[in-house]
């Protein structure tokens, strides 16, 4: 067997242990092994191709430079970011993955311009217009995550307009290229173009859309990954490109279907504009207000309490205080679980990951479809920095802009406490009508002092009894 | 690139597709933040690609493009690994019985 033959083969065995990791996804327990199949494929592949032929001794060195000095820079990328900051973390990581496809697509073309075929130029080009607009946009969404650029959702008219003109002018050009490979001019302005895109693509998103957004840049990353699989003739970056891009799409497509957007809605990019708040927002009454002591006393008498934790409890990082609210109340003999829509936070699966960071085991946490049939039964329920997601509006006061969207049914339990720092409407301005309903209390106050303040009195009363 | 080559990149590219689509239809929602992390890393495969133009070492340009690149996603291996695993261990460690007086909030 030659050398060429070897290197395909590990590749083969890399893909099949790509694939097994994914599988091994599937549930909790096996997901660790999960893990180790996918870093095995890794290490095999990657030391089948530092033993090709191509790399020369200078090349040699400078590879391990780069190897040394992203691994340094990975380390703590994968050790120290708190769970809060996730989403801004993981979008970080598109970035860098789409600036790598990006600059490997660009360097294979002005290496190999003389013999590109048309298939491959064009393949090429849709690479580096995706892997250049992720790479902005994920820059653009990080930003926005972490604060430094402002959230709030930036739109002018014609917007769609300006945006379909910038992907189209890099669009021509690569179609320019397709004809005459040597027109070597065209690739900066197709980059800036590119590039620029992915800018005016984010800024029209507000926080409310980002596990949106962040799913479909991860489905565009795995794209253009493929795709320089295809140009490169490397069949291992080819199916590890298509299952991420796979993944990216399952995840934006669930997304989508938990605040009902159409799916091609979503795939042109057309969303999170700011929908006008409607004029309509249902008859206001007034609300109840209710002290720590009151919520406290009722918790702790119910049988079961579902608590339903939003992006509001990242904010307040607040989330190892739940865990010793739940911990007081299940010394008292209260069921305690969480009900946890889709869209909860600002990335797939945020809201898991951080109440399994606060050490709450996995099986209290319920998806939506779980949890939804069970609420009639529930005694109290705890809402806790989420606000659209239990909005009754949406099940059907047509003219709200969220109508449609499912949400968790929390006003069928018996009783429920909404914990809000003051009665200002939500990131969208939309009223929410749970907050009128009879059977709620409103606890007001930031979420980990109020949740503190309950746990010192569920557990405080408890020590009064026993003494 | 001759038309079998071609045909071969698409099939794989099209089976690998709908292999994703089946395997990861059954990942629970509990874990889309670690299968996020899990699939960022592995994409950094691309890696291959970076270290093959970094190592040729042909022009200046293509070495800054491939050194840059090869940063970048040794970063994404690296971290999106390491975290991944992380989390994993977040969701499998069983819970203390002790008062909850040792959950204390981390330094974050």
């Amino acid at each position: 067997m030659d050398k060429h033959t070897i290197v395909q083969l590990t590749y083969l065995v890399a893909a099949i242990g790509f694939a097994l990791s994914l599988k091994w996804m599937s549930s909790a327990p096996t997901a660790r092994r999960g893990i180790f199949a996918g870093e095995i494929g890794f290490v095999l592949a990657i030391a089948a191709t530092l033993a090709t032929d191509s790399i020369t001794n200078k090349g040699y060195a400078l590879v391990a430079i780069a190897l040394i000095i992203g691994t340094l820079i990975g380390i703590p990328l994968g050790l120290k970011v708190p769970m809060t900051a996730m989403p801004q973390r993981i979008a970080l990581s598109h970035a860098f993955g789409a600036l790598a496809a990006g600059l490997v697509g660009t360097a294979h073309y002005y290496l190999e311009r003389s013999h590109l075929g048309k298939f491959e130029m064009a393949v090429l080009g849709f690479e580096i217009i995706l892997g250049c607009l992720v790479f902005t946009g994920s820059l653009m969404a990080a930003g926005k995550l972490q604060e430094v650029l402002p959230q709030r959702p930036i739109v002018f008219t014609g917007q769609n307009l300006v945006n379909f003109a910038v992907l189209g002018a890099a669009v021509v050009m690569v179609v320019i290229l397709l004809f005459d490979t040597s027109r070597t001019w065209l690739i900066p302005p197709i980059i800036l173009l590119s590039l620029l895109f992915g800018v005016l693509l984010i800024i029209p998103i507000g926080g409310a859309d980002m596990p949106t957004v962040i799913a479909l840049l991860n489905s565009y990353a795995g794209l253009s990954a493929s795709a320089l699989g295809i140009v490169l003739e490397n069949k291992l970056l080819i199916v590890a490109g298509a299952l991420d891009g796979m993944s990216g799409l399952i995840l934006s497509i669930i997304m989508c279907r938990a605040m009902n957007r159409s799916f091609r809605n979503v795939l042109f990019g057309a969303f999170g504009q700011v929908q006008e708040a409607s004029g309509d927002a249902g008859e206001v009454g007034s609300v109840r207000p209710a002290s720590f002591d009151e919520c406290a006393e009722l918790l702790k008498m119910s049988r079961n309490v579902v608590i339903v934790p939003g992006y509001g409890m990242a904010v307040a990082q607040a989330q190892h205080k739940v865990a010793e609210l739940t911990d007081a109340l299940e010394k008292e003999g209260v069921e305690v679980r969480f009900a946890i829509h889709p869209v909860a936070g600002r990335m797939p699966g945020h809201m898991n990951v951080l109440l399994a960071e606060a050490n709450i085991p996995y099986e209290k946490l319920l998806d939506m479809d779980e949890i939804n049939s069970e609420f009639p039964q529930v005694d109290a329920v705890l809402v806790l920095g989420a606000n659209d997601v239990v909005n009754p509006a949406a099940r059907h006061n047509k003219s709200s802009p969220i109508y449609g969207m499912p949400i968790l049914n929390v006003d069928q339990a018996a009783a429920i406490f909404v914990i809000k720092r003051s009665m200002n409407p939500g990131f969208a301005g939309i009223e929410n009508e749970l907050f009128y309903n009879p059977k709620t209390l409103m606890v007001f106050g930031d979420a980990k002092h109020v949740v503190n303040e309950l746990t010192t009195e569920v557990s405080g009363q408890r020590d009064a009894i026993s003494i | 690139m001759s038309s079998d080559v071609i045909v071969t990149s698409l099939f794989i590219f099209a089976l690998a597709g709908f292999l994703g689509l089946e395997v990861i239809r059954r990942v629970p929602k509990l874990l889309h933040t670690p299968l996020m992390a899990l699939t960022n890393a592995l994409s950094a495969i691309s890696l291959v690609g970076s270290i093959v133009i970094l190592g040729q070492a042909q022009t200046m340009y293509s070495e800054i493009m491939g050194f840059i690149a090869v940063v970048a996603s040794t970063i994404n291996a690296v971290g999106g690994f390491l975290l991944t695993d992380k989390m994993l261990k977040m969701f499998n460690q069983r819970r203390p019985v002790k008062p909850s007086a040792d959950a204390e909030p981390g330094a974050n």
